[in-house]
């Protein structure tokens, strides 16, 4: 029965076949990055294809169609563009710094996949650590801008390189605060472990404040619209990779897009369930399905946000993250942790036991759940206040320019 | 003699990182140049403290340091006018820095080969301890009333009034 | 060993990070045309010629926001422990949190005070 080689049991295979088992067990990672690396690397090649159909029809065009079958092929001609482009470097560029920028924005984006959890037996790495993990990662992905920024030796590349700065560690605080929610739900930092805790309730029933802070923190440390002041052409012609030319230039966009579809993928895992559906312990290639479904949607509707959302300004960035998005992610902690223990007291909390089971979990889902029907309650009501307050505001304003003008014109002239 | 096996490879690896790293630190003469050989060397340290079971460490190590810390150093550079391209090892004090150095070389190595620290005063022949302590031990470690809650909280008030500083420091205007 | 397996699993997955962006790089050498001139590789200001250093001092503001940033990078770093170990806290844990929470917020109702989270 040993004869089927299959990925479960591949190291035991090599074994038989008369490998040393140090080897074995090298052969046996390597084969797993590069299965885990090629996810990415494959959709991307579609993700292109689909962001640009996307946003083609939401502003009533065709989108691309010339390029093989329904311009199926279009990425594959923009690949061979790229690299027959000449990749030109400026003259007082600081060369070796310049070259690392692309690889490192490249690496630090795909080195978030090997904690993703495709089905429940098939993940990377299971790290003890995986949510932390995954912010160390994506937090290298700020030196990228730096080295980026500096070594072109550009006015514009190094201001959207501080811009850029500015906004990826600013909109960090609000990600990890929504992260801690998660966290503490499941009791483990574990990607897989996170995933498992949510076989009975999906995170997004008990956290959606949490959930959606997620997802718009994350999209600008994606530097997707609306928060894509990273490639503002408008003002600062292309931010931070603006001398870059070539393959390095599509490192760079590559990086994007793959980020883009990351943060997709983060949130089905963290907060919609990631593999879990039914029947997946039994056939656990569904639960790769059920992930990529939930992780189209996601990544469907941010490419609908990006086609019509407009892009905001850098103070208005600034101010949505640091007085608003921060505050709010600080109570929601706070209102989660005391519901929590609330939850404690009363003994509604599932048993350990009965932690699959969808009724066992009701309870607390529902405590939660109002918890956090009362923040976004508050939250509106407050939206709606300051919003009535700045327009009555503006509106006296306007009234008393008014009247100021009709004094001057209605004034005798000269005295 | 030491045995070569794939945690003593990784041990030479991010060593050579920690090592290559603080050299470059301080011999090359571009600021942004020193904070990227700080980031080789910052991430040896993480390798570190994987290769000791403590994840969290290395993660925590890679997110402050490399994510806040050497970014800020980069803001702070910027800030400087002209530091970025210094014409002569800028340093009146080298002579007193290097003996400083050398001592605490010298120092740092009495302690690591001589048994003069540690309980019994012998450092060597200590064993190594099996127990791995998890984060969610050191999470209630932190917070329970008979161990570290008050350095927590006091963590807390300090990383507080470090904020309310800086922001005096820098915002001298007013 | 199992675990130190998992961290093998991402030193091979760092390996093969940075190579994977290397190969395109370095095979578009050969297929993409190399005709370097000073006007081609003059720094791009839209046709303006440059003007000065580039390496000009920044404002004060980016250096404030990215010390707001460390602090509460470092506080909620520490905040992950007492996360994960909630389910096994009881309500003088809830406190504690709550008063470390408390003073991070604080610090932000501080420094929004003070204007420092203005963009000037």
């Amino acid at each position: 029965m040993e004869s089927v080689c299959s990925i479960n049991n591949f190291v035991q295979c090599l074994l038989n076949l008369g490998i040393a088992p140090d080897l074995a067990q090298f052969i046996n990672i390597l084969l797993g990055v590069v299965l885990v690396a090629i996810v990415p690397l494959v959709t991307v090649i579609m993700l292109i294809y689909i962001e640009r159909k996307v946003a083609a029809r939401v502003q009533d065009r065709i989108g691309p169609n010339r390029v093989g079958p329904y311009g199926l092929l279009q990425s594959v001609a923009d690949a061979v563009k790229l690299l027959t482009k000449e990749d030109i470097t400026p003259l007082g560029a600081d060369k070796f710094i310049y070259n690392l920028a692309p690889i490192i924005a490249f690496a630090s984006v795909i080195l978030v996949w090997a904690v993703i959890p495709f089905t429940p037996l098939h993940v990377g790495a299971d790290l003890s650590i995986g949510v932390l993990y995954f912010m160390a990662v994506s937090s290298i992905g700020t030196v990228k801008v730096v080295v980026a920024g500096w070594s072109s030796n550009n006015k514009y590349a190094l201001l959207g390189a501080f811009r850029t700065i500015a906004q990826l560690l600013s909109y960090e605080v609000p990600l990890v605060l929504a992260l801690l929610i998660p966290v503490m739900l499941a009791g483990t930092m574990s990607m897989q472990g996170i995933t498992i805790a949510q076989q009975g309730m999906w995170f997004i029933v008990m956290a959606p404040v949490a959930a959606v802070i997620f997802f718009i923190a994350n999209l600008a440390e994606a530097g997707r619209a609306p928060f894509d002041l990273i490639e503002a052409e408008s003002e600062i012609i292309a931010g931070y990779n603006i001398e870059y030319s070539g393959f390095k230039f599509g490192m760079f966009m590559a990086a994007e897009f793959i980020h883009a579809f990351t943060i997709a993928v983060l949130a089905a895992v963290i907060f919609l369930g990631g593999w879990s559906g039914p029947f997946v312990h039994e056939v656990p290639v569904l639960g790769f399905i059920y992930l990529g479904i939930k992780t189209f949607i996601i990544y469907l509707f941010s490419l609908v946000l990006r086609s019509t959302v407009p892009r905001v300004r850098i103070d208005q960035l600034m101010a949505f993250n640091w007085k608003f998005l921060v505050p709010i992610s600080i109570i929601n902690v706070l209102m989660t942790a005391f519901l929590l223990q609330v939850v404690r007291a009363l003994g509604l909390a599932p048993d350990p036991a009965q932690a699959t089971d969808f009724v066992a979990n009701l309870p607390q889902a529902v405590i939660l759940l109002l918890g956090n029907l009362v923040v976004i309650g508050i939250v509106l009501t407050m939206i709606r206040n300051t919003g009535r307050r700045q327009r009555l505001e503006d509106e006296a304003r306007h009234a008393a320019a008014l009247e100021r003008e009709l004094e001057r014109v209605s004034a005798p002239a000269g005295d | 003699m030491i045995e070569l096996n794939v945690q003593t490879i990784a041990f030479l690896i991010f060593a050579a990182c920690i090592l290559g790293g603080a050299l470059g630190v301080v011999t090359t003469r571009n600021l942004i140049h020193a904070t990227l050989y700080l980031v080789l060397s910052l991430f040896g340290a993480a390798g570190f403290f994987v290769l000791l079971s403590a994840p969290f460490m290395a993660a925590v190590q890679v997110l402050v340091y490399i994510g806040a810390i050497a970014i800020l150093i980069v803001f702070a550079v910027m800030l400087t006018r002209s530091m970025t391209r210094l014409r002569d090892i800028y340093n009146r004090q080298w002579v007193m820095s290097a003996i400083a150095a050398g001592l605490l070389f010298v120092l740092l190595m009495v302690g690591v080969i001589l048994p003069v620290w540690g309980v019994g005063g012998a450092q060597a022949g200590r064993e190594v301890s099996e127990v791995v302590a998890s984060t969610a031990e050191l999470g209630t470690a932190l917070v329970s009333p008979n161990q570290f809650v008050l350095p927590f909280e006091v963590a807390s008030l300090l990383l507080t009034a470090a904020m309310i500083g800086a922001i005096v420091i820098a915002r001298d205007d007013e | 060993m199992a675990v130190l397996n998992e961290w093998a699993f991402i030193g091979v997955f760092f390996a093969i990070a940075w190579v994977v962006p290397v190969l395109p790089i370095v095979g578009a050498r050969l297929f993409a045309p190399r005709k370097p001139n000073p006007l081609k590789q003059s720094t791009y200001e839209c046709g303006v010629e440059t003007v000065g250093d580039t390496w000009v001092q920044f404002k004060v503001q980016y250096y404030i926001y990215g010390l707001i940033f460390l602090v509460f990078d470092v506080e909620i770093v520490l905040l992950f422990p007492w996360a994960l170990a909630y389910n096994q806290l009881d309500f003088f844990g809830f406190m504690a949190g709550f008063l470390f929470i408390f003073l991070l917020a604080d610090a932000l109702i501080y420094a929004w005070r003070k204007g420092a989270l203005e963009w000037v």
